[in-house]
């Protein structure tokens, strides 16, 4: 692997992707994997120049699915764009409304009771439960185990979905959180529910745990696969299970303690060996520490108002002034930058995508490696186009 | 974490002529932040990333911003060794139109890359020093900057077959000007 110099003086060069020259004679060849590629998270390109089987340039492009997200919610009032963060990572549409509420929250001040904070936890890692599962599923049917690890997921996934379309009204586009609380509160009957189905999911993580973790296929293909140095993904701004995988111990449920998260007991996984399988190994870890935190939740929420009686929702004017709010989604630091001029609605609004800036280094992974290698380590950073173009 | 007022003494004792200005948060947050001056930026940036007492080895987020007589860029600094932050620096441009440049912080923070990529594609800040500026959401032949407040979008509306009404209006303006 040659390392070139730096183009311009003022580049370090060590958190540059290195310059990759062909061996030997014979053409290069440019493939343009995707939008539409079977592998592909969505529609997301990635071009790539092979020597042979093996990687030595890769440029992703972005924008199939930008629809300016950030400027419609400038002309429209704070609550109006709460719908709209659905559809940012729609997989896990509950933290981005609490991301969102979060940040709204900063700007004005509001308090938020006790209950619904509860209710935010425990919607919360249930959201990042089936993100970890689907995305594990994923990434087993990318390494060519079409559907069984994907459909076991999905299984699970459902019951999930199901708790959440019996609270909020909707599987996905959920609209459920308030500056202030939570738009509806949970029954008794609802709450025992989620009680039933977090008793079974410790089954299921054993379950895929068995099925896959020393599955020798899954073994050879991942490990000493896309390699990701902590300095550098600290460097480049990788949060989430791919900043952990590497070795970094930084998870902002521990950092920032939002919400109510340091009154729960749980651990914070990291890797060893800062590849794909530990980013595997992560979220699998990471899901048994979810339920922890679902079982203490479940068994502690109070009762309550799950609204602050005094919130204003509509119509309210903030102070000038600016508020950043981050949260740890499941795919990383997802925060909401908010400038108030005194009116109606933001002057700016900014969403920190995690999905984007955990593919800054999607080059660096995988230059070097086999073509057929780049789809796992794509897969491996957990990505929805949907926050990726926003 | 220090105040901003000391950090400010710290940089201003580091990087001499550094002209950093304190900048006030006038909301119930209360976030104060520092602005820098382009031509020192990436002195101070190196300098607030490797000093032992800050260690903001994390940027987080780059926000571009309109403002009625210039462009702004926010940068959100934590540190992941110290478990500290944030710190958040800006930068403006001189004005909007013609001397849109800012010194890139890609070389000292990796995470810029798209950030500031997306913030030239959007609001048209141009950063220099950034190794590979190209737009990043719109595609290359894009004109205009549609973040901008006085966007106008361009009209190239593929007009139904069948227009009536309002769009028919459009329509026909359109074609009458081809």
């Amino acid at each position: 692997m040659a390392v070139a110099d730096n183009k311009t003086e003022k580049l370090e060069g060590w958190n540059r992707p290195p310059v990759m020259e062909p061996e030997g004679e014979g053409e290069l060849l440019e493939v343009a994997t995707g939008p539409h590629h079977p592998s592909t998270h969505g529609v997301f390109r990635m071009d790539v120049a092979l020597d042979g089987e093996r990687v030595i340039r890769l440029k992703p492009v972005f924008g199939y699915l930008h629809r300016n997200h950030e400027m419609l919610a400038e002309g429209m009032s704070y609550l109006g764009s709460m719908p709209f963060t659905d559809r940012l990572d729609y997989i896990c549409s509950l933290t981005n409304n609490w991301a969102y509420a979060l940040a709204v929250e900063k700007l004005t001040g509001q308090e938020v009771p006790e209950r619904a904070e509860y209710l935010r936890v425990i919607l919360g890692e249930l959201t990042r439960f089936q993100n970890h599962a689907s995305s594990i599923g994923f990434l087993i049917q990318e390494m060519g185990a079409s559907g069984t690890p994907l459909m076991y997921a999905f299984r699970e996934r459902e019951k999930i979905l199901d708790l959440f379309e019996a609270l909020t009204g909707a599987r996905m586009m959920v609209n459920y959180m308030r500056f202030g609380g939570c738009r509806v509160d949970a029954s008794a009957a609802w709450l025992d529910a989620a009680r039933k189905v977090v008793a079974g999911l410790p089954g299921f993580v054993d379950e895929m745990d068995r099925l896959l973790s020393t599955n020798e296929i899954l073994m050879a293909r991942t490990q000493g696969i896309g390699i990701l140095r902590p300095e550098l993904a600290v460097n480049a701004g990788v949060t989430g299970p791919m900043l952990r995988a590497s070795g970094v111990n930084y998870d902002i449920r521990k950092v920032d303690g939002y919400g109510i998260y340091n009154r729960f007991n749980f651990r914070v996984p990291l890797g060893d060996h800062w590849d794909v399988y530990d980013r595997y190994m992560i979220r699998l870890l990471e899901m048994r520490e979810s339920i922890k935190i679902l079982e203490q939740a479940l068994k502690d929420i109070p009762a309550g108002p799950v609204m602050d009686p005094k919130a204003k929702l509509r119509g309210f004017r903030p102070k000038p002034g600016e508020a950043y709010g981050r949260i740890e989604a499941p795919k990383g630091e997802l925060g909401f930058y908010l400038i108030s001029d005194g009116g109606p609605n933001p002057y700016r609004y900014r969403v920190r995508p995690p999905s984007l800036i955990n593919l800054t280094v999607l080059e660096d992974m995988a230059l070097g490696e086999n073509v057929a290698d780049v789809v796992l380590i794509f897969g491996s950073v957990d990505i929805v186009l949907g926050e990726v173009d926003r | 974490m220090k105040t901003v007022e000391e950090i400010k003494t710290a940089i201003e004792a580091a990087v001499p002529g550094a002209g950093v200005e304190i900048v006030l948060n006038p909301s119930v947050c209360g976030q104060q932040s520092l602005r820098l001056a382009p031509e020192s930026a990436l002195a101070v940036a190196t300098f607030l990333r490797n000093d032992a007492e800050f260690r903001l080895d994390y940027l987080s987020n780059v926000t571009g911003i309109d403002w009625p007589d210039c462009l702004e860029a926010v940068y959100h600094l934590y540190s992941v060794a110290l478990k500290q932050g944030p710190l958040v620096i800006r930068m403006r441009t001189v004005n909007r139109t013609d001397q849109v440049e800012l010194p890139s912080l890609t070389p000292v923070w990796r995470s810029a890359e798209f950030q500031e990529r997306e913030i030239f594609d959007l609001f048209g800040i141009v950063f220099t020093g950034h190794p590979d500026l190209r737009r990043i959401l719109m595609w290359d032949g894009f004109k205009d900057h549609p973040m901008r407040r006085d966007y106008v979008e361009p009209d190239d509306f593929e007009y139904e077959p069948t227009a009536h009404d309002e769009v028919l209006k459009r329509a026909q303006e359109h074609r009458s000007r081809e």
